[in-house]
């Protein structure tokens, strides 16, 4: 008798973080649909799912910014009400946002104690807490200027500020909500080791991520979620990567791209002798730049982050005309041509940010799918927008497109997750009447089953005779899409490449600028190769 | 030399008050709501203040010839009565712009249209003004300043700047920027307000209540446009009818001019009252004088003033991220 009681207790108490039956709805949107998640004490769970799975939602409900409609929560086995960060809190959880929650014009330091400052008498007594906050930051070799000012620190050295601000509240249960998004590879790398330190040290972690190989990586268990249901829980040692995706997708997905041999066509774009220097600075940004694009193929310029790739879409699609060279397009140079031209004429952009650049977030669905062509006939008469009209169009690739969302076409893109946002963008730009998609970082932050969408629709598009110009910093991606590649390199395009005959090490050599194949040009030189 | 320590003397009476209101103004938007009620606010206070001294001074029979206990005694009163006028106000524009998240700027214009036309119907109906039918109530000014303050004044320079001719206003004015300094950069609260006017949702994830604080902002500047606005009425006004002369206003743009700090905000605030005490002080130095501008073009040098510097300073001058967005709890 009592040995089992015992071992009921023992029992109880080897999960940290049971969450129950958990349901949460938005409006008619199930967020989260009967789903149970259970971590054990000590180890590092990963919650797995696509973008809009639910995974975020749960998450802020264990962390009590959402109250969940029905379900149970357990800390230790013991039964808990968690309705604000500070019950949280006081649980010994403490998460990691996907968005930091930081003041840019408060130190480090400021912002670690913000909430639960040390005082002496009236005043506020940094010393106390300086102290602890060097000792967590040695221990865990989490190394930051304390007096630093927030806004002057790397995407990573933020995010080492709110992990400190988690250590510093003794925080047991941790959880990253995509900790790696915004980070460099060897910035991830260290973060796996500080999370495989923590779960050493005995502290709880809770991995949100959809980036299978960090789970691989990382994690000892793995919870999938699939489209707001509890799908799974997976031992992630014995589990293969190519299993793991068919849990979170729930089909078998093709990582590779298959596409049939490319037929190029007639010239779409050419750019030729293309120059930018920024305002005040004698560098060029885009040194004497040539290349075509024709149609039926699809060129991808691959390049380190930096090397004036951004530069070189905005003069291209006309939202940066301070610029020297030519700009042809169809035929015509539109160097100087307004941003509307260029879309009656024929181009599409998916730009690099599609939260800033892409979509105006406060609009619906709906009122996206025409901000490039409201003005035509079809979609308004003398000024007035044909709502109903707009409406058939927006349901109809809403369809087409798979974009999901908690209220269709009337749903404010805001709400959308990010794999839905960018599908949302690519149905507006090719649906479209075009000739050439200029896609820019095109799978930037999105959960494999999107990236295979995206893949998909630009293979798509090259077949229907369209030209395609893909920027991207994903080597993989360049080799897998590209017909062709381009280099870019500070500014130059430094090498023509055949991804049949190139492989990832070459290809980081000319992106390095430690190789080339494409001579150096003077500007005003006239060069009619690069096609 | 007398000169110069009258124009002072002129120059400390508006700039004190304005110095306080801006001070005011900081205090609201550090905490992410932008209080433009302040002319509104001011007019309200200075109004109960003035109030407050006529007939608490009649009550205690205070005149001329009163001790300076008793005649300080009912100023400072009145300033506390202000103060706590400026405060209810401002409870209105904290109300509808934290808890209903509604658009701040319209419901301060609110607050500044009502005010004045409230204290003149006031003034008028209830026959507060010393005759019947009269909009304006009497201020006795002239009561509150100490001609000489003991030793205070004998020293050199600061004694003839500070200590003759001055009334307490000079040093509230004087405590009240550096509390606000001492609160905003060395206590929990003002680490906490500064939060809340930069980044609620932050704030909100390690638990601070948002609202209670963006509250406390709120009234602080309530209460500080109440008593800035009871400091200019009875600096140099002999009657009160209503008006404060655009001073609220001014204050932001002293505000924004000091880059939401206060020590910079207290030399933005010396700036614009040197120039507004111009047009009424010109007599005071003579070579200015004899440049011959007209007193309308002087009178006109601080709103000039006010629109260079809001060209050249916006884009600089950086206020509190949040500052003017109401903030709802979960909400995007």
């Amino acid at each position: 008798m009592q040995e089992k009681e015992v071992l009921a207790v023992k029992n109880k108490i080897e999960y940290a973080v049971e969450m129950l039956n958990i349901t949460k709805t938005f409006g008619s949107l199930y967020a989260n649909d009967n789903v149970t998640l259970r971590v054990k004490k000590g180890e590092i769970h990963a919650v797995l799912g696509e973008n809009g799975a639910g995974k975020s939602t749960l998450m802020s409900v264990l962390f009590g910014l959402y109250k969940a409609d029905s379900g149970i929560i357990k800390i230790n086995g013991e039964e808990v009400e968690i309705n604000n960060p500070n019950d949280a809190n006081d649980y010994n959880i403490g998460m990691v946002h996907q968005h930091f929650k930081l003041v840019d014009v408060f130190t480090v330091l400021e912002n670690i104690i913000l909430g639960k400052e040390t005082r002496k008498g009236l005043f506020l007594d940094l010393k106390e807490c300086r102290v602890k906050v060097l000792e967590l930051s040695k221990r865990y070799g989490l190394e930051v200027d304390l007096d630093a000012y927030v806004k002057d620190l790397t995407v990573s050295q933020q995010q080492k500020v709110e992990i400190l601000k988690m250590l510093y509240r003794d925080a047991e249960i941790l959880i990253f909500d995509e900790p790696t998004a915004v980070l460099t590879p060897q910035e991830i790398e260290s973060l796996m080791k500080t999370m495989k330190n923590f779960s050493e040290e005995g502290k709880t972690i809770i991995l949100i991520t959809h980036k299978l190989n960090e789970i691989k990586a990382v994690a000892d268990r793995c919870t999938i979620l699939r489209r707001g249901k509890y799908i799974t829980t997976i031992d992630v040692p014995t589990t293969s990567v190519n299993k793991m995706a068919e849990l979170m997708v729930g089909r078998v997905v093709d990582f590779s791209v298959e596409k049939a041999e490319s037929k190029p066509k007639e010239v779409v774009l050419s750019v030729r002798n293309l120059s930018k220097k920024l305002k005040g600075q004698d560098k060029l940004v885009l040194n004497n730049v040539n290349f075509d694009i024709r149609a039926g193929e699809i060129v991808c310029l691959a390049g380190i982050d930096g090397n004036g790739q951004s530069e070189l879409v905005n003069v291209i699609t006309g939202l940066d005309i301070d610029f020297t060279g030519e700009i042809v397009f169809n035929g015509e140079d539109i160097a100087k041509s307004t941003v509307r031209k260029r879309i009656d004429d024929g181009m599409s952009h998916i730009p690099e940010d599609r939260q800033k650049f892409g979509l105006i977030l406060e609009y619906s669905v709906a009122d996206n799918m025409i901000t490039n062509q409201y003005y035509k006939p079809r979609f308004s008469k003398r000024g007035i927008l044909k709502k109903q009209e707009i409406l058939d169009y927006t349901n109809k690739l809403i369809d087409e497109y798979d974009i999901r969302s908690g209220e269709g076409a009337k749903t404010k893109a805001r709400s959308l997750s990010g794999g839905n946002q960018q599908k949302a963008i690519f149905a507006r730009e090719t649906a479209k009447p075009h000739n050439l998609l200029i896609a820019s970082q095109p799978t930037r932050g999105l959960d494999v089953g999107a990236i295979e969408f995206v893949h998909k629709t630009i293979v798509k598009e090259r077949d229907k005779g369209n030209a395609i110009f893909v920027v991207s910093f994903e080597l993989d991606e360049v080799t897998d899409l590209a017909d062709r590649i381009l280099v870019i390199y500070e500014g130059a395009i430094v090498g023509a490449l055949d991804p049949k005959k190139t492989n990832h090490a070459e290809l980081g050599m000319y992106m390095l600028g430690t190789k080339r194949n494409l001579p150096k040009v003077e500007a005003g030189d006239h060069n009619e190769y690069y096609s | 030399m007398s000169n110069f320590y009258n124009f002072m003397g002129l120059f400390l009476m508006s700039f004190i008050p304005l110095m306080v209101v801006a001070i005011g103004a900081m205090m609201s938007e550090k905490g992410g709501v932008t209080n433009i009620a302040l002319e509104g606010i001011m007019i309200l206070g200075a109004f109960c203040g003035v109030l407050v001294v006529k007939y608490l001074g009649k009550a205690v029979g205070m005149n001329a010839d009163s001790s300076m206990w008793l005649i300080q005694g009912v100023y400072l009163f009145g300033m506390l009565i202000a103060a706590v006028a400026g405060i209810l106000v401002a409870l209105l524009h904290a109300f509808a712009s934290i808890n209903l998240a509604a658009n701040q700027i319209i419901s301060a214009t609110a607050i500044n249209t009502l005010a004045p036309a409230l204290v003149v119907f006031l003034t008028m109906t209830l026959s507060l003004g010393q005759v019947r039918g009269s909009d304006e109530i009497e201020v006795p000014y002239a009561l509150f300043r100490f001609k000489e303050m003991g030793f205070l004044s004998k020293i050199p320079f600061i004694g003839d700047l500070f200590f003759k001719d001055a009334n307490l206003s000079v040093f509230i004015g004087i405590a009240i920027l550096i509390t606000s300094y001492i609160v905003l950069y060395k206590t929990r609260l003002g680490l906490r307000i500064r939060a809340c006017g930069e980044h609620p949702e932050a704030a909100d994830s390690v638990g601070i209540n948002v609202y209670k604080t963006r509250y406390f902002g709120t009234l602080a500047s309530g209460a500080l446009a109440g008593i800035g606005g009871y400091m200019l009425i009875t600096n140099i006004y002999t009657v009160y009818n209503g008006t404060v002369a655009g001073y609220g206003f001014l204050a932001m743009a002293v505000m924004i001019f000091g880059n939401w700090k206060p020590f910079k905000i207290a030399l933005a605030a010396a700036f614009f009252s040197f120039l507004t005490v111009l047009a009424s002080g010109i007599a005071y130095i003579p070579f200015l004088e004899n440049l011959g501008f007209s007193n309308e073009v002087l009178k006109m040098l601080p709103f000039i003033a006010t629109l260079v510097v809001l060209i050249f300073f916006s884009k600089t001058n950086q206020g509190p991220r949040a500052n003017g967005v109401p903030y709802q709890k979960g909400g995007n």
